[in-house]
């Protein structure tokens, strides 16, 4: 292609095309350097690209979900980030743009639908938006803990230190919302998911930097749920658990697909599970639903001189992975080859599932050897670990 | 509860600044918002959800390592991305087709902005568009599809239209002026 000289009109003429990436490489050349230094044709070029930019606009169709992490993992590789997420926080961002990606392909209709959210205690049913704001009233906690602003602050209804009621915040941010569109409510929630993770990476970023001592700290900050209190490190994993259950709750209420968690993710949710475990099992016990008598021997205390009690928990599938729980609260750090007085082998997605409510325990397709009343008590305190 | 949304070009330099200043997150945010688009575009020229996913690897690379590149001056963000794209998407088509190669198989998968900053201003701007668009007289629009989506250069676009390239240039330009015409009302308050 030979590229004579081009006066300005035919450089003109040209703008159109070279908007569409449709020249020739020379007459591109060329009119790329008159651009430089004719005005009126570098305020058309403009103009007309950005009119290209449109042209594609068509009904959405997202890309593969783990197109996000190679595309992120290649990018960062070639420039290591300042400011990276912390890994707690990788879960919750997957899953907050897995939930966002869903909402998007949601018509005017699917926001009517009902979704049914079992918990151990019984079920809420509530649309889409309703959802959203459930995400975000207990989301608000996390971004308090961080030091942005409790967007409940400002609504009417109590609140304040000492009374932190999960389902108290969730009707009152619903109340609010009544009169807001749907996209509305959702790109409020996904403002605030947004900040959070922005926050947080800025903090432990901030805490790595400093002084000796500082680091890890960010993570360290407890998060006050009302009942009970827990890292943001921790909170972060327990927020991205509860996102995608809940987004599983939606695709189901709508008719849509919705797949489970990365494997890596999954084992930062199965990790925290574990780590709840005890306390659940305790609470089974304390409500007189657990199945092993042995427990009835008030002879085994925490740091008992014959060694822990432990259930081995192995997640196959998605999340392959070994956890070994103690019986008892407390007993933690266990050394990696105490014996377990039971196995549990159990599917990891069907197993978060059974830890949000979701699963019926007796009928949880699993492999038990060993002691079977302590892996009944394992399975049943499971779902206690489940909340609305 | 109301939501303070930034304008798209507030959002558009904040987010060039925090690219800039190294934040993981930002890029996050940018993939969610850009990437139906990136990998839409990709797909709709090239007709391979494969070779779409390379070159959203690369568009992404490409703003996290050169995020100065972006001039607001120069139009959005988003703009700006498409451009990256378009332009990655149609230097393949071209060299594995060579120079008097012929159309590809188009896909079906076409693009979308997906931002919640954006979101409200993008749905109204993209349904506009598709009145406006499909309001073209048809020969202004069959050029200005086959020459995007196809990855034609005027030359062989022209020869495909049985028009002169003179033709096909001015019809190109036309109808992105009537575009930019129309967006431009759009964007008026």
């Amino acid at each position: 292609m030979t590229a004579l000289p081009l006066d300005h009109e035919s450089l003109r003429g040209l703008l159109g095309a070279w908007a569409l990436d449709a020249c020739p490489p020379g007459e591109a050349a060329q009119l790329q350097r008159h651009l430089a230094g004719c005005r009126s044709c570098a305020d058309e070029a403009a103009r007309l690209r950005d009119a290209a930019g449109w042209l594609s606009t068509d009904e959405p169709l997202d890309p593969e979900p783990a197109l996000r992490n190679q595309v992120i993992s290649r990018a960062l590789a070639g420039r290591a980030p300042r400011v990276p997420v912390p890994d707690y926080a990788a879960p919750y961002v997957a899953e907050s743009a897995r939930l966002d990606a869903l909402l998007r392909d949601l018509g005017e209709l699917d926001w009517l639908e009902e979704a049914e959210l079992p918990w151990y205690g019984g079920a809420e049913h509530w649309r889409p938006a309703e959802v959203l704001c459930h995400l975000a009233a207990v989301d608000g906690l996390l971004a308090a803990a961080l030091g942005l602003p409790d967007a409940l602050a400002t609504l009417p209804g109590p609140a304040g230190p000492g009374g932190i009621d999960l389902m108290e915040r969730t009707r009152r941010l619903i109340d609010a919302s009544r009169n807001r569109s749907p996209d509305a409510v959702r790109a409020f929630w996904r403002q605030q998911s947004r900040a959070l993770v922005r926050t947080a990476s800025l903090a432990q970023a901030a805490a790595d930097d400093g002084a000796a001592g500082g680091a890890g700290r960010a993570g360290e900050v407890l998060v006050d749920y009302g009942g009970f209190r827990i890292p943001v490190r921790d909170a972060f994993v327990d927020r991205a658990f509860e996102c995608w259950i809940h987004a599983e709750d939606i695709a189901e209420a709508v008719g849509y697909p919705y797949g489970p968690p990365r494997g890596a993710h999954l084992r930062q949710l199965l990790d925290l599970a574990s780590r709840m475990l005890p306390t659940a099992m305790a609470g089974l016990r304390a409500a007189g639903l657990a199945a092993l008598t042995s427990w009835q021997d008030e002879s085994y205390r925490y740091g008992d001189p014959r060694g822990p009690r432990v259930i081995k928990l192995i997640i196959e599938g998605r999340g392959e992975s070994e956890w070994l729980i103690p019986l008892t609260a407390g007993e933690t750090p266990l050394p990696p080859d105490t014996e377990p007085v039971a196995t549990v082998a159990v599917d990891g997605v069907e197993f978060c599932f059974l830890c949000a409510a979701h699963r019926d325990p007796d009928r949880l397709p699993c492999g038990i050897t060993g002691d079977r009343a302590a892996a009944h008590d394992l399975l049943h305190a499971a779902r206690l670990l489940s909340r609305p | 509860m109301r939501m303070a949304t930034p304008a798209p070009i507030r959002w558009d330099r904040q987010i060039q600044r925090r690219l800039a200043g190294g934040e993981e997150s930002a890029l996050g945010e940018l993939y969610d918002q850009f990437a139906p688009l990136v990998h839409g575009l990709a797909n709709r020229v090239l007709g391979d959800p494969r070779a779409a996913e390379q070159i959203t690897r690369e568009v992404f690379t490409h703003v996290w390592e050169h995020p100065e590149e972006f001039d607001p001056a120069q139009g959005s963000m988003r703009s700006w991305i498409g451009t990256l794209t378009h332009r990655r998407a149609v230097d393949r088509l071209r060299r594995e087709q060579g120079p008097e190669g012929g159309g590809p198989d188009r896909g079906e998968s076409p693009a979308e902005p997906s931002s919640v900053e954006e979101q409200a201003l993008a749905e109204a701007t993209a349904a506009r568009v598709r009145h406006v668009v499909t309001s073209l007289p048809r020969a202004l629009r069959e050029t200005l599809v086959l020459t995007y989506f196809g990855g034609r250069t005027y030359q062989q676009a022209a020869r495909e239209l049985g028009i002169s390239p003179d033709t096909a240039k001015h019809r190109m330009r036309l109808g992105l002026q009537l575009l930019a015409t129309a967006l431009a009302t759009e964007a008026a308050p």
